[in-house]
Parts: C-alpha cells; sequence; structure tokens
C-alpha cells in the first residue's frame, strides 16, 4: 500500500514536471498564423477595413470572420501575398471599404498651424513632431499617410501630397501593359 | 599571353559593327557653356554639395562630398560659376530628374591645384583607396561601383587573380578599344596601383580575339615593364555577353562566383580597363575622374568615332561634334543595342557610366507584336547565367515574384540573348526587369511596414502606459481625499466628544 502510493505521487511529480517543462520550452508566442497576416499588411492604422487598425484585421481573417480583400492602401500586392499565404484565390479589392491610391504623405502649412497639438494625438504612428503652440512638421520617412491627422485639424492645414517618385525606386512598367512600345534593342 | 581556362554556357555570336567608330582616333569633345553635373552617377548614396550657388570654381575642384560608405566624390569638370543646384532631367530610363550641381564655365579651363602622387609604393592601400574615393573614381564599364570598394579585398580574402576587364563584347561600343590602343601605357600605370593595393598573385588582362590592334599595343606597353613578372594578357574569344563579370571570371579561369557571392569570395577581383587608365590618373598625376570617353556611333552618325568628354557635357551637344542626322528631341540609345536603354531630350548630360551613344542601329528588329511562348526552350540555351528565362518570364507575367526569385531572377544580367533568340518575339528582358523592381519595391515597403508597426506598437503601449498611470493618480487620489476625509469626521468627532465630556 505505501510502496503504491510512493510510486504514484513519484509519477505525478515526473509528468507535472515534464508538462511543465514542455509548457516553457513549447510556449506559442501569440498566435503565429495572425502574425504571419499581420507582417503583410501595410500598417497604415487606417481602419478602412472597418476593424480598428491592421491586427485586429489580420486577427479577423485569421478567424474566418473577414475577407481577405479589405485593404485599400495595401491593394492588388497585399491581397495577392494574402491569398498566397492562406491558399485561397485572390479576389478584386472590396470596394466597399475603398479604392487603391497612389502612396500619399501628409504635410503641414507651417504657416497656418497652430500649434495645437491635435494632429499629433491623433497619428498612430507618432510622425508629427511639434511641441504645444509652436509649428508641427510630419517626418516624412515615418508618416504612412493613414490620413488620420486630417480630421482633427481645426484650421485644416494638413495636405495630403502623391509621393513623388525618384530614380531609385522608379519601376520598370508592366511590359504586358505596354505593346510595341520597346526599342533598343536589336 | 595565356590561354582561356573555361567558358560559359549560351552567349551568341553577334555582328561587332565596332570598325565604324575605330577609323579615327580619340577626339576631345569641345568644352560646352554649360556642364549638369548628377549628383548621383554611381551605385550608392548620392554625393553632398559642398559649393553654392555663385560659388566660383576651378577645373577637379571638389564641389560635393561622399556621403556615407558606399558613395564618392564629385568634381567639376572645368573652370567657372555654380549657377544652380537643383533638380534637372537625368539620362535614367525613368525619365525622372534629380538633384544635379550646374556649372557656367569661363572658357579657361583652369586646374585647380593638383597633389600627384611620387612613388605609390610607399602608400598603404588604405591611403590609395582613400585618394580613390576622393577622386571620384567608380566602374567605367557601365554600373558604375565605387572602384574603391573594390580595391578592398577585407582581412580574409587574399586576391589570386585581378582580371582587367578588356572585352568590350557588345556591338558597336569601342572606348575601351580605343583606350588600348592609344593609351596602354596609362592603363599598366592604373594596373600597377591595382596590384599594389591589392596584393594580387597574378593579373590577367582580358581582350576578346576581335581586337587585335588593342592586344598588340598593350603586349608592347607590357613589353617595357619587364617587372611586371606576375602580368599577362589573356586573349578571350569573341562571344557575346563575355564582358560580363561572372561570364569573364568563368572564361579567364574556369571558375564559377557562386549564386549571391562576389568574385572575391573566389579569390578574384574585376576591373574595367577604363577605371584602370582613371585610377593612373588619379594617383600619378593628382587628376579626380571629371571626364570619359565615349563612343559616338551608329547609322545616323556622319563621323563616329570615340570622344573624350567632359562630364555633364550636354549629349546633345556631343552628338552635334559628331554630326548626326538625328532631328532635335528624337530618341537615341545610351549603351549598345544589347543591354542599352533608349532616351529622348536634348539636355540631357554624359555621366561617368555613359560609354556610348547609339543613333541608328543597322540590324534593328522591326517592332512586332509578341507571340505566345511555344516552349521552345531556345532562351534557355541562349542564356549566359543558365536561368530558365521562360519560367522567368511565365511568373513574372502572373505577377508571382516569389517564384522569380526561386527560378534565380536576381542572377539575370539583363544581356538579353534570351530576346534575341525567342522566336516568338516576347520582351522578356522587359518582363524581368519589371520583376526586379517591383521586389525591390516590395522590399522597401515591407521595411516601412515594419518601421510603422514598430512605432504604432510602441506608442500603444506608451498610451496604456500613461492610461495606467493616470489611474494609479486618480486611485491615490481619491485614497489620500478618502483618508483626509475620514480623519476630518474623526478629529471632528473627537473635537464633539471631547466637547461633550466639557459640557459633562
Ligand atoms: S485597411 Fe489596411 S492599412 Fe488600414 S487598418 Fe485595415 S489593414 Fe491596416
Ligand atoms: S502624419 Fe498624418 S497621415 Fe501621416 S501617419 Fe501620421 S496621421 Fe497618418
Ligand atoms: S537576359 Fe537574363 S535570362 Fe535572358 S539570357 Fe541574359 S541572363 Fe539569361
Ligand atoms: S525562346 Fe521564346 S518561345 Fe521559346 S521557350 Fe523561350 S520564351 Fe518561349
Amino acid at each position: 500500500m505505501l510502496t503504491a502510493i510512493i510510486a504514484l505521487t513519484l509519477l505525478a511529480l515526473i509528468l507535472g514536471l515534464l508538462l511543465g517543462f514542455a509548457s516553457v520550452k513549447f510556449k506559442v508566442e501569440g498566435d503565429p498564423i495572425v502574425e504571419q497576416i499581420d507582417k503583410l499588411l501595410p500598417q497604415t492604422q487606417c481602419g478602412q477595413c472597418s476593424f480598428a487598425g491592421c491586427r485586429p484585421y489580420a486577427e479577423a481573417i485569421a478567424a474566418g470572420e473577414a475577407d481577405i480583400n479589405r485593404c485599400p492602401p495595401g491593394g492588388e500586392a497585399t491581397i495577392q501575398a494574402l491569398a498566397d499565404l492562406l491558399d485561397v484565390e485572390p479576389k478584386p479589392l472590396d470596394e466597399e471599404c475603398g479604392v487603391e491610391k497612389p502612396k500619399m504623405l501628409a504635410v503641414i502649412d507651417e504657416q497656418r498651424c497652430i500649434g495645437c497639438t491635435l494632429c499629433i494625438q491623433a497619428c498612430p504612428v507618432d510622425a508629427i513632431l511639434g511641441a504645444a503652440k509652436h509649428m508641427h512638421t510630419v517626418i516624412a520617412d515615418e508618416c504612412t499617410g493613414c490620413e488620420l491627422c486630417l480630421e482633427p485639424c481645426p484650421v485644416d492645414c494638413i495636405d495630403m501630397l502623391e509621393v513623388a517618385q525618384n530614380p531609385n525606386t522608379w519601376r520598370w512598367p508592366d511590359p504586358s501593359h505596354l505593346q510595341l512600345e520597346r526599342g533598343g534593342r536589336s | 599571353m595565356t590561354q582561356p581556362l573555361g567558358s560559359f554556357p549560351g552567349g551568341l555570336k553577334l555582328r561587332g559593327h565596332k570598325k565604324r567608330s575605330t577609323q579615327t582616333p580619340i577626339r576631345r569633345t569641345p568644352l560646352a557653356k554649360q556642364l549638369i553635373l548628377p549628383l548621383q552617377q554611381h551605385i550608392g548614396a548620392a554625393a553632398v554639395p559642398i559649393v553654392e550657388v555663385g560659388d566660383k570654381v576651378l577645373k577637379g575642384q571638389r564641389i560635393a562630398r561622399a556621403e556615407g560608405h558606399v558613395s564618392v566624390c564629385l568634381h567639376a569638370p572645368s573652370s567657372g560659376t555654380v549657377v544652380a543646384i537643383d533638380e534637372q532631367a537625368i539620362p535614367h530610363p525613368s525619365g525622372l530628374s534629380a538633384a544635379c550641381i550646374t556649372i557656367e564655365t569661363d572658357g579657361e579651363d583652369k586646374w585647380a591645384e593638383r597633389h600627384p602622387v611620387k612613388g605609390f609604393q610607399d602608400m598603404t592601400p588604405h591611403e590609395i583607396r582613400q585618394i580613390i574615393r576622393d577622386a571620384g573614381i567608380v566602374g567605367l564599364g557601365g554600373a558604375g561601383f565605387p572602384s574603391f570598394i573594390k580595391l578592398n579585398p577585407g582581412i580574409h580574402h587574399t586576391v589570386e587573380s585581378l582580371i582587367l576587364n578588356g572585352a568590350e563584347c557588345e556591338p558597336y561600343i569601342t572606348c575601351d578599344d580605343m583606350l588600348m590602343r592609344e593609351r596602354a601605357d596609362g592603363i599598366l600605370d592604373g594596373v600597377e596601383i591595382m596590384l599594389h593595393a591589392l596584393n594580387a598573385q597574378e593579373v590577367l588582362l582580358a581582350i576578346e580575339d576581335n581586337k587585335s590592334q588593342a592586344i598588340s599595343s598593350m603586349e608592347l606597353a607590357l613589353a617595357a615593364r619587364p617587372h611586371l613578372t606576375q602580368t599577362k594578357i589573356a586573349v578571350i574569344p569573341t562571344r557575346y555577353p563575355t564582358g560580363g563579370e561572372k561570364q569573364i571570371i568563368q572564361v579567364v579561369t574556369g571558375k564559377e562566383v557562386p549564386t549571391n557571392g562576389l568574385p572575391i569570395d573566389i579569390g578574384i577581383v574585376c576591373h574595367n580597363m577604363g577605371t584602370a587608365y582613371a585610377v593612373g590618373r588619379a594617383i600619378n598625376h593628382g587628376e579626380p575622374l571629371i571626364s570619359r570617353i565615349v563612343t559616338v556611333t551608329g547609322t545616323d552618325v556622319t563621323h563616329a568615332g570615340n570622344f573624350e568628354t567632359l562630364f555633364g557635357t550636354p549629349i546633345s551637344a556631343l552628338l552635334e561634334f559628331a554630326e548626326t542626322k538625328r532631328q532635335p528631341d528624337e530618341p537615341f540609345i545610351l549603351g549598345g543595342p544589347m543591354m542599352g536603354f533608349n532616351l529622348s531630350g536634348d539636355n540631357l548630360p554624359v555621366t561617368k557610366t555613359a560609354n556610348c551613344i547609339l543613333v541608328g542601329v543597322e540590324d534593328a528588329a522591326e517592332k512586332a507584336e509578341p507571340l505566345p511562348c511555344i516552349r521552345c526552350g531556345d532562351c534557355a540555351s541562349a542564356c549566359p547565367a543558365s536561368l530558365l528565362p521562360q519560367q522567368l518570364y511565365w511568373h513574372a507575367r502572373a505577377k508571382d515574384f516569389d517564384q522569380t526569385r526561386d527560378y534565380n531572377l536576381f542572377d539575370c544580367i539583363e544581356c538579353g540573348c534570351c530576346d534575341y533568340v525567342c522566336p516568338s518575339k516576347i520582351p522578356l528582358v522587359s518582363y524581368f526587369r519589371f520583376a526586379k523592381t517591383e521586389i525591390m519595391n516590395q522590399e522597401r515597403e515591407r521595411k516601412k511596414s515594419d518601421l510603422a508597426r514598430e512605432r504604432f506598437e510602441t506608442r500603444q503601449a506608451r498610451m496604456e502606459r500613461e492610461q495606467r498611470e493616470k489611474e494609479e493618480r486618480q486611485r491615490q487620489r481619491k485614497a489620500a481625499l478618502a483618508a483626509s476625509k475620514a480623519k476630518k469626521e474623526q478629529d471632528a468627532a473627537a473635537e464633539t466628544s471631547s466637547a461633550e465630556d466639557k459640557e459633562n
């Protein structure tokens, strides 16, 4: 009787330790699929997908509650990448959410800015620099073009400009769209 | 002389059309009134101006400094006044503008003080590289990679072979050919300096066998330097694209540069003949890179030839000097018929990488609507990089860019051999260029969205923390309030009770 109790206690102890060890060693860091989906979203946090941001949308896709074609800033390329990841057919962007626009950048008219800091509070990526009662500026490299700072500005001094292309970011056109326009090659 | 040890797969035998531009010696292009100098004429970060509008500059004076590691300086090609620092049209397939310094020349062509080096043998490789960087020297074969970086093998590598690329395999182009014919000695000056900087075991001057005059002039110059025992001329078969870096290494040494690898990984460094000449001028004469030899040729050019041209000279002025049948604003090709691209615009300047201006190609294919791929496999047999262009095309067309990567898209050197042989006239290279820039763009976007996510998450965390702190403060205030209230009540109670006591 006593040996049986000791044996069982020992067994329980060993198994418990094993389980405890396994839970530490094979700990799941968040949901890997959500993580992967979130990596493909543009992180604009604009909410056009009808979710509160990119991560909530990623969670909804992972849970099968939302379609993959609801992110206008990501556009065709993001839909393609999501379709690839989840092994489903790509589909055109849901027009209810918006249309794919060229990349934009917020610019504050420094003459008109009254330094109210409302835009700073609105910007989800801390891309606006400035102190109270001093004019503000947008850090061009960090602005995602989400337009969330436009609404709160009381004097309408923020404009969205198209991001200008330069020779280093320029892309060769898709040849299937241009016909008979090549030359230079014999 | 040594025999080639290997060969590369595929490739083409093309008509050279080289005689057209080798009948007259190298000529000097007249000084233009205005020189337009893009700040980025090399691979890497654009140079940063160190002059201001209105400044007087001398020939060879530095006007922009290198920014970051992969960058080189820029110099005034002639004396004059800086009249603008702004965006100007540049010779780029996009047709876009970029930051340029514009100099109005004063016609005096007056040099700044030069500091030639006496006895480079006493300098360390590091000092030599520094001068080469300050002199603004980049690979003059076409890519424009800063040369000082390719003269630094790093402490973990020894250089077995230094190869001087004199293949010039693309039809029509003859600037390296003429340089070897006329300035062989100057090239060897640079080769000796490169040899010293790299401490290479052997030097191979690789020249295609269709350039007999260049070969004999290089032989003559080499014979006059008996101390260069490790330097040999390698005559290689004429075949397109032998001049590709990986291809010439394969031909001359029989070794293959691994995918995603660099020549230095197998102990080899490769430089262009024109670059060697520029290195010699920079060290021995103290002259920065301010001009280059440009081939102007093609069926519509009256006096085709090679022209030593200051950077910034408008291409239209060069074409005028060579006399062409071209009408203003008609397009021309920058580079050769296989790898070059169409440009138009009369104010585009000659830059460090402009090796050839081509106006009118003799056997130009008539433009035809591409037909469907018939899976003949001709493109794969022609590819010098052993790629499968048909598969690459398929995936690039479907915008399945991950697949194009798996098929080694970035090994494609855009030589155009596949285009050339395709019976369906599919513009394969255009698809590959398209796919490459799309992939690079996706990578930039991914980096940007990663940054945005990071910033968003830190902001979230900060706001949560602030919220918590606020709540905490509120709680504390409430607690303090409650406590003081309780105390007051207590005091009041005590007072009343003591009062009552007294009354009693
Ligand atoms: S629409 Fe796209 S970018 Fe905007 S919040 Fe949704 S997932 Fe993010
Ligand atoms: S600056 Fe405006 S548009 Fe740019 S990221 Fe911030 S809120 Fe969005
Ligand atoms: S262009 Fe690219 S794919 Fe075509 S033959 Fe040349 S290396 Fe091969
Ligand atoms: S050469 Fe042209 S037709 Fe033939 S397999 Fe290649 S792409 Fe297709």
